[in-house]
């Protein structure tokens, strides 16, 4: 609950990369306890206003940032993330940076553990003091209780769930003493809709007893449910700052999009009778992601969905298929054997790939955002390059690679300075656009994709969704779409699977009940074997 | 059975090693009231040396072959301690005095070498020992006797060319083992020498509960994240280096002055192969060492070096055979127990897949196709 005295201050913040300015003129206030819903499109700014405000040092390596920010009515300007941290300000980044051979404890307590000095420290310095273990543990258990989470201050992050991780980073932040602002950047995107209900619940506790928040997230409804007031962010300008009373999830998306999203209904194509993949007996040992024993068929033209809560399993399927973690079972691809463990026999065969991870297997970060999209299709099928000496080798075809990126800027909405960028310097949800662009590029007769939507805006969402809806439709591409977000899975799909445990627990037509997808969901559905409808 | 199989899979590189060693026992002829009481001994002499290789192992960094450069400093201070005829305890105090500071030289040196070839350590170590080598005998053959003169004619090379190849340490041999000498039954004790290795282990306990130790054991599993956290990651390591640099200077002391000879310019890599091979034997990874893994380890390799050049001749009928034995072992060792660790590794990952392949099999017997 907000206090009423100001904590933040944000006058007047402008940034730009190399003459692209990306904020303009940013100015708000924070109050002690309240909690900030910070919302835009993609490439909006967020992500980088809140790399400004934690010091980080891509700022001043890219030429620093006018405006002032005032913490505690004091003008601040932090040099690197150990200034910010010092004046009370924890950052959750997106990718997590825990110690896997640590305990939940060792890990809180990082670098800030509990010592008892001796007479060594005299002589040597404060480092040969021993740590304190019973008070590192107390610490811990302290701030899981203050978040009101279940987490074992004593379990190995190696061997936690996905959510659990979020939750010590989180931790983390609040073991701190004096910490006062929190900024969490996407928390949600990689946990289930429990887990993000749990998060939620947290902040709201963390505003209670005073500790301000700023939080990012696509998923309006969460920043409708938990926010005091929004802040709307479009093309680098404050386009709104309202405090959340009254203002519905439509409402934020009209702001951050400048036009009503409409929410397009599915035209759905016609599917073939004939089988195109099959998949028997399938596992997979993708850590985190075990798939025991799956059989599913798709036909040929369709969309296929596979849903499931995180960790059970769906995103093992087409990692496995793609051949890059190991893997067994039968799959043939229009009545052709697939060699499982073997990522170019899967390429080779028409199949292409849009992972859940981008930074890991989609993108070649430090390349430029032309080179990205036709890489693979130029590795693969021999696109946009030209013979030399009729065919002994050949080059890189530049008009044709530039000419692909443009078509996928325009039609997916690619906010970039041109095909030249670096995939480094795209927004994160921009990022994901060119890992789908890339597949897209492939023109493949059957396409997985993993998460498609994660981290995209809700305009956007919309284009991605419509963009596979087209494709589908209009080259008869066969689909299978993995997602956590059933709703999405739903308005696209002809069939959605349900993963659990490692296995298939059925399938339903999109038309069926949401309870019903719940109750499979759970483990409580029957057909388990896997031969429902 | 299962368990048992995977004890054996776990333990793989100890237990061909022992293996071994069962098996030449009886070949080679030794009472074993002989092989004890060198085990003891040798046990005495050079547990200390492997030890130095803890902690860069925990700091992430493998087996520190550049502790050879500590070991180097040793020789150093006894070529010191002999040539000023300082004799006994007091000459390996002396011995102790001048090495340690040159060992933390060479340490924080060594270190800035392998932080400037991250995830090569090892190798890096290892040519690093070969330029102290270089370094080391153009000190011992060109500077000693020109720049520094050599006071003691046992010291000098015959024809006065700096120190001798091999030099007898005579006036400090014993001078920790004889301060208190046990004798229980056959077998004498060399009570401080062992007093010395069990406060080494006690540090080593300690040591892993300080700060500096939840560092090591931080930046040796994640480094970037551990910088993000604020851990000064290269001084880390540089600690780490520095340390075991130091611990083998001393380990190499304790070690010659059992001996009672020392190649000056060859002993310092023996002891390091020794190390590296003895803490591998005894079931450490490039990853992970215990104090374990220690004591198993200079029992076994030590149980080897005794016993197969003796069974190697007697089968061989070849001196020749027992001659090349130890180096052998030690080569080996270290060679197989690096491929035997990577097959571990791997078999870890198949042992997981495995149940997998059983639990989809079993299903598509039982018939639930779909
Ligand atoms: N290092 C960089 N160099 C050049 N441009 C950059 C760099 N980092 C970000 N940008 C640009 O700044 C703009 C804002 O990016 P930012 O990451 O802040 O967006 P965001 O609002 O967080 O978007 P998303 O919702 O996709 O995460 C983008 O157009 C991006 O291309
Ligand atoms: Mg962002």
């Amino acid at each position: 609950m907000s206090t009423g005295t100001r904590l933040l201050s944000l006058r007047g913040i402008s940034k730009e990369f190399y003459g692209n300015v990306v904020l303009e003129d940013i100015s708000f206030d924070l109050d002690r306890g309240q909690i900030i819903g910070l919302v835009g499109e993609n490439g909006a700014g967020k992500t980088t206003l809140m790399r400004i405000l934690f010091g980080m040092p891509v700022i001043a390596e890219t030429g620093g940032f006018n405006g002032t920010i005032e913490l505690d009515g004091q003008p601040v300007a932090f040099k690197t993330p150990f200034d910010a941290l010092d004046a009370g300000i924890g950052m959750v980044h997106q990718e997590f940076s825990l110690i896997p051979g640590f305990s939940t404890t060792e890990n809180i307590a990082l670098n800030r553990e509990s010592l008892k000095t001796n007479f060594a420290c005299d002589i040597f310095g404060k480092r040969m003091s021993v740590l304190d273990r019973v008070t590192m543990r107390e610490r811990a258990v302290k701030a899981i209780h203050t978040l009101g989470v279940k987490l074992d201050p004593d379990m190995l992050v190696s061997e936690m769930p996905v959510g659990h991780k979020q939750f010590t980073e989180i931790a983390r932040e609040i073991d701190r003493k004096n910490v006062k602002l929190l900024v969490l950047d996407e928390p949600t995107a990689v946990l289930t809709e429990t887990e993000a209900e749990v998060l939620l619940s947290s902040m709201r506790a963390l505003a209670a007893q005073g500790i301000s928040i700023i939080f990012i997230s696509h998923r309006l409804h969460e920043i409708t449910k938990v926010a005091d007031k929004i802040v709307v962010l479009r093309d680098g300008k404050i386009v709104k700052d309202v405090p959340v009373a009254g203002v519905s999830v439509q409402d934020i998306a009209a702001w951050m999009v400048g036009r009503d999203v409409k929410t397009k209904a599915a035209h759905l194509s016609v599917c073939k009778d004939s089988v195109y993949l099959n998949v028997e007996h399938l596992w997979v040992d993708m850590p985190g992601e075990t798939v025991r024993d799956v059989s599913f068929q798709v036909m040929e033209g369709e969309i296929f969905g596979i849903g499931g809560l995180a960790g059970q399993g769906k995103l093992g399927i087409a990692n496995g298929v793609m051949g890059l973690f190991p893997a067994g079972g039968q799959v043939t691809v229009g009545g052709q054997d697939v060699i499982l463990n073997n990522p170019h026999a899967a390429l080779n065969s028409d199949i292409a790939f849009v992972s859940e991870d981008r930074r890991g297997v989609g993108l070649l970060l430090d390349e430029s955002l032309e080179w990205n999209i036709a890489f693979t299709a130029m590795q693969a099928k021999r696109q946009h390059l030209i013979p030399v000496l009729g065919g002994l080798f050949s080059v890189r075809d530049e008009k044709s690679m530039k000419a692909l990126a443009l078509e996928y800027i325009e039609s997916l909405e690619i906010r970039c300075t041109g095909p030249r960028q670096r995939a480094k310097e795209l927004s994160g949800g921009n990022q994901q656009k060119i890992c789908l662009a890339k597949a897209f590029a492939l023109k493949p007769k059957l396409l997985f994709v993993s998460e498609p939507t994660r981290g995209i805006d809700v305009g956007a969402k919309a284009i991605v969704l419509e963009t596979l809806r087209a494709y589908n439709r209009d080259y008869g591409m066969t689909i299978v779409m993995i997602s956590s977000e059933l709703e999405e899975l739903r308005s696209i799909c002809h069939r959605v699977a349900i993963v659990d445990e490692g296995k298939i627990a059925g399938i339903l037509p999109p038309t069926a009940d949401v309870a019903q997808f719940g109750l499979l969901m759970s483990g409580l559905g029957a057909g388990k074997n896997g031969d429902a409808a | 059975m299962r368990n048992v199989k995977s004890f054996v899979a776990d333990n793989i590189v100890t237990l061909i090693f022992l293996t071994i060693t069962i098996i030449a026992i009886p070949f080679s002829g030794l009472s074993g009231s002989y092989i004890i009481s060198n085990l003891i001994d040798r046990f005495a002499r050079s547990s200390f040396l492997v030890f130095a290789l803890i902690l860069p192992i925990m700091a992430g960094m493998g087996i520190n072959f550049a502790m050879v450069l500590g070991a180097t400093a040793g020789q150093i201070g006894l070529i010191f301690a002999v040539d000023h005829n300082i004799m006994g305890t007091e000459g390996l105090i002396l011995a102790t005095l001048v090495g340690i500071p040159l060992s933390v030289g060479l340490g924080w040196f060594s270190g800035q070498v392998l932080n400037r070839a991250r995830g090569r350590e090892m190798v890096t170590g290892f040519i690093l020992g070969y330029f102290m080598d270089g370094i080391y005998q153009f000190f011992g053959l060109y500077i000693m006797g020109w720049l520094i003169p050599i006071r003691t004619a046992q010291v000098m090379q015959i024809d006065g060319g700096g120190v001798r190849n091999t030099l007898a340490l005579e006036s400090v041999r014993g001078g920790l083992d004889k301060i208190v000498s046990l004798k229980v039954g056959p077998f004498s004790i060399p009570v401080v020498t062992f007093a010395v290795i069990a406060v080494l282990c006690l540090f080593i306990i300690w040591f892993r509960r300080t700060k500096l130790g939840q560092d090591m054991r931080a930046i040796g599993q994640e480094q970037g994240i551990s910088h993000a956290a604020g851990i000064n990651v290269d001084r880390t390591r540089i600690l780490a280096i520095v340390i075991s640099t130091v611990l083998a200077c001393i380990g190499q002391i304790i070690y010659l002055q059992n001996l009672g000879n020392m190649f000056t310019y060859t002993s310092q890599r023996q002891a390091g192969y020794y190390a590296a091979a003895a803490i591998l034997v005894g079931g450490a990874t490039v990853s992970k060492a215990s104090i374990k893994n220690v004591f198993i380890g200079v029992f076994l390799v030590h149980a080897l070096y005794i016993t197969t050049p003796l069974a190697g001749k007697a089968l061989f009928k070849s001196a020749m055979v027992g001659q090349y034995m130890s180096d052998f072992i030690n080569y080996g060792i270290i060679a197989s127990a690096l491929v035997l660790h990577a097959w571990k590794n791997k078999r870890a990952a198949d042992l997981a897949r495995a149940g997998l392949r059983m639990s989809a099999e079993a299903q598509a017997a039982a018939g639930g196709v779909a």
